[in-house]
């Protein structure tokens, strides 16, 4: 286990490698329009686009992540999941179906409808190079770890492996190979998860008797730490309860906010509607995506418990200072080992490379349908650009991104990542949420104050950021944080609505009329369809 | 189907159409409305009372916040359905009535 994991997980990643590049071959020979290269030609079903969207968002922050937070602080690692999948209900409830009714190909298609197609698709797509930014950097930061604990490869080797094959997958093809590969690798994920759930439950007979195990063999682990009985016995106690995760409560109602409405503004998610035929695929395809969430998060629940008493009291799995060998994201893969042997390590570090390839791919084709369709394409071009010239800028893009995204990663290595992520989900929650929303549900809404309300919404999400601890004092070095909490949302995104709200009411433009006159279409268009056959334009 | 400006102006009055989109929006408000109390009263929790979630359930390992936990993804996932059964059920056939009706009077 020294370095890496030897042929089993070699074999597996090759075999891997091998079957999506067949994918990504099968997928470049049926892409020859921009509507295959963005949205798989429209022709995803429902159920398919769930495992997809399912896929994007079980990242290998889900995995590796959340069952190493569960590892660590117990119920703590909960609190994110929960987090991450209530956001769901309010997609379909609220924007599923009008999106997939109002949009071709990004989500700045449906925000900027009746609007002035400039100044919104050129905020749109800043914002979305923004999210993209953050999410990218931190995934490429992620797999660069992990295919140096697995492979033995020296970091920087690793992250320019994962630049160079999601750039061939997204480059050939497009977003009908990126949807296929993440499929296979969310099937495949949740298989080995499952795998891994049933064998902890097995041995241990319920969940209680699970839980009884991590919270002895937590106190065990204290009192061998020098605590006092008690302390430890309280020590123990502590993972079945919220920890030190959340300080304070305008900190956690903030985290609430960024994580259940970033889902509602994260650009790559948002894509996924365009790939399905009609607003019953989008509906469909959000309850699949919601059930095989909250599934794979009550798996990784079990998972995580499973490894504090597998993993955590197996000094196979520690390093002589009692720490986990290669990192705290390694638990997972460990209690792949303790459950599965050799072959299993092998499948399961395989599924969470791929994770983490298909989830950048995702993103990159976000980032790279930004520049190309709503920078290029309607904003430059003013909508005349010809098919065959937006598809190369889009390449070009995916080029540009991905050695942008190999050289972050290389720099950010030594960073912590959480913040992040973190960050990109409030910034979507900011930036685009509060536009996508006013957009779409209210009359009087306007090109100036959507604009004005994203710019604000944006900003302030990144520069309370940069004043938070996470950046102000653990990047930067000062003292003090000038904005003592660990999310902006609670913040930003009301800023966000309530400038839209005050700018678009005090808007007496000629536009504004224009944008208020042309509501009706949009609310006809949003709630029937009508107009909005899937590959035809607009 | 171009939805063109007639079209989607008789949409809009056809009475029909008023009522599915009222009937609609008011189902997706509520459901919000559950989903977001439902969380927001667990975010709640976590921040204001956590000794109540950490307290033991029935004397053994499992605490108070573990059902409680799992009861807000297992709503997330049963709103979810219900509205989709709801959808597919009711309102997409009064949207394809609808639809069909307006295209109908312009054909006429």
């Amino acid at each position: 286990m020294s370095g890496g994991t030897g042929w089993p997980a070699l074999a597996m990643f090759a075999a891997f490698v091998l079957l999506t590049l067949g994918i990504t071959r099968w997928a470049a020979r049926r892409t020859r329009t921009a509507d295959d290269f963005y949205a798989a030609g429209g022709g995803i079903t429902g159920f398919q686009n769930g495992l997809a969207i399912a896929g994007d968002f079980m990242s290998a922050a889900s995995f590796l992540g959340i069952s190493a937070q569960i590892f660590a602080d117990g119920y703590d690692g909960l609190i994110y999941s929960i987090g991450f999948l209530v956001g769901w209900p309010i997609v379909l409830f609220l924007m599923a179906e009008r999106l997939r009714n109002l949009g071709r190909y990004t989500f700045a298609d449906v925000a900027s409808f009746r609007f002035a197609q400039t100044p919104v698709r050129m905020l749109a797509a800043l914002s979305t190079l923004m999210v993209v930014l953050f999410y990218l950097i931190a995934q490429m930061v992620g797999a660069g770890q992990l295919i140096r604990l697995l492979f033995g490869l020296p970091y920087p080797y690793a992250v320019a492996i994962v630049g160079v094959m999601m750039t061939l997958y997204v480059l050939f093809g497009g977003m009908l190979a990126t949807t296929w590969v993440q499929i296979v690798k969310a099937v495949l994920l949740l298989g080995a998860a499952s795998f891994m759930a049933a064998a902890v439950l097995w041995q241990f007979g319920s969940p209680e008797a699970l839980f009884a195990s991590a919270v002895e063999a937590k106190t065990n682990s204290a009192i061998a730490g020098g605590a006092a009985p008690a302390a430890a016995a309280d020590t123990g106690r502590a993972i079945m309860g919220p920890g030190g995760f959340i300080k304070d409560p305008v900190s956690a109602i903030s985290l609430g906010l960024a994580l259940m409405f970033g889902t509602a503004g994260l650009p790559h998610i948002l894509m996924r509607f365009f790939t399905v035929p009609d607003a019953k695929a989008a509906r469909t395809s959000v309850l699949w995506a919601t059930g095989w969430i909250g599934y794979f998060y009550l798996l990784t629940f079990i998972i995580g418990f499973g490894a504090i008493v597998l993993v955590g009291t197996d000094p196979g799995y520690l390093d002589p200072a009692g720490a986990l060998r290669g990192g705290g994201n390694m638990a997972a893969v460990h209690l792949a080992h303790a459950v599965g042997g050799d072959l299993f390590l092998g499948f399961v570090s395989a599924v969470a490379f791929a994770t983490i390839l298909a989830v950048v791919a995702g993103l990159t084709l976000s980032g790279a349908s930004a520049v190309s369709h709503d920078l290029y394409a309607s904003v430059f071009r003013r909508g005349r650009a010809d098919q065959a010239a937006e598809l190369r800028v889009s390449r070009i893009t995916v080029l540009v991104l991905a050695l942008v995204a190999i050289v972050l990663g290389v720099l950010f290595e030594t960073q912590n990542v959480a913040f992040m992520v973190s960050l990109a989900f409030a910034i979507a929650a900011s930036a685009n949420f509060p536009v996508l929303l006013l957009s779409i549900l209210w009359r009087g809404c306007t090109t100036r104050g959507v604009v004005a309300g994203g710019a604000v919404g944006l900003t302030l999400a990144l520069g309370l950021t940069v004043l938070s601890p996470a950046i102000w004092v653990a990047v930067l070095g000062h003292a003090e944080a000038v904005f003592p909490y660990g999310s902006p949302a609670i913040f930003s995104m009301p800023a966000a609505f309530v400038t839209i709200w005050i700018v678009s009411l005090l808007d007496r433009s000629g536009r504004a009329a224009v944008d208020r006159g042309g509501y009706l279409a949009q609310r006809v268009r949003s709630e029937t369809g009508i107009g909005a056959s899937g590959a035809s334009g607009h | 189907m171009n939805g063109d400006n007639t079209t989607l102006e008789r949409l809009a009055d056809d009475p029909r159409y008023r009522r599915l989109v009222r009937r609609r929006g008011r189902l997706g408000m509520v459901l919000t409305g559950i989903m977001l109390i439902a969380y927001f009263g667990f975010i709640l929790l976590v921040a204001f009372d956590r000794p109540f979630l950490a307290q033991s359930l029935a004397g053994g390992a499992t605490s108070v916040g573990i059902p409680i936990g799992l009861g807000v993804i297992m709503l997330a996932i049963g709103l979810t359905g219900f509205y989709v059964h709801r959808a597919n059920r009711e309102f997409d056939a009064e949207v394809a009535a609808i639809v069909a009706a307006a295209e109908g009077g312009v054909r006429q």
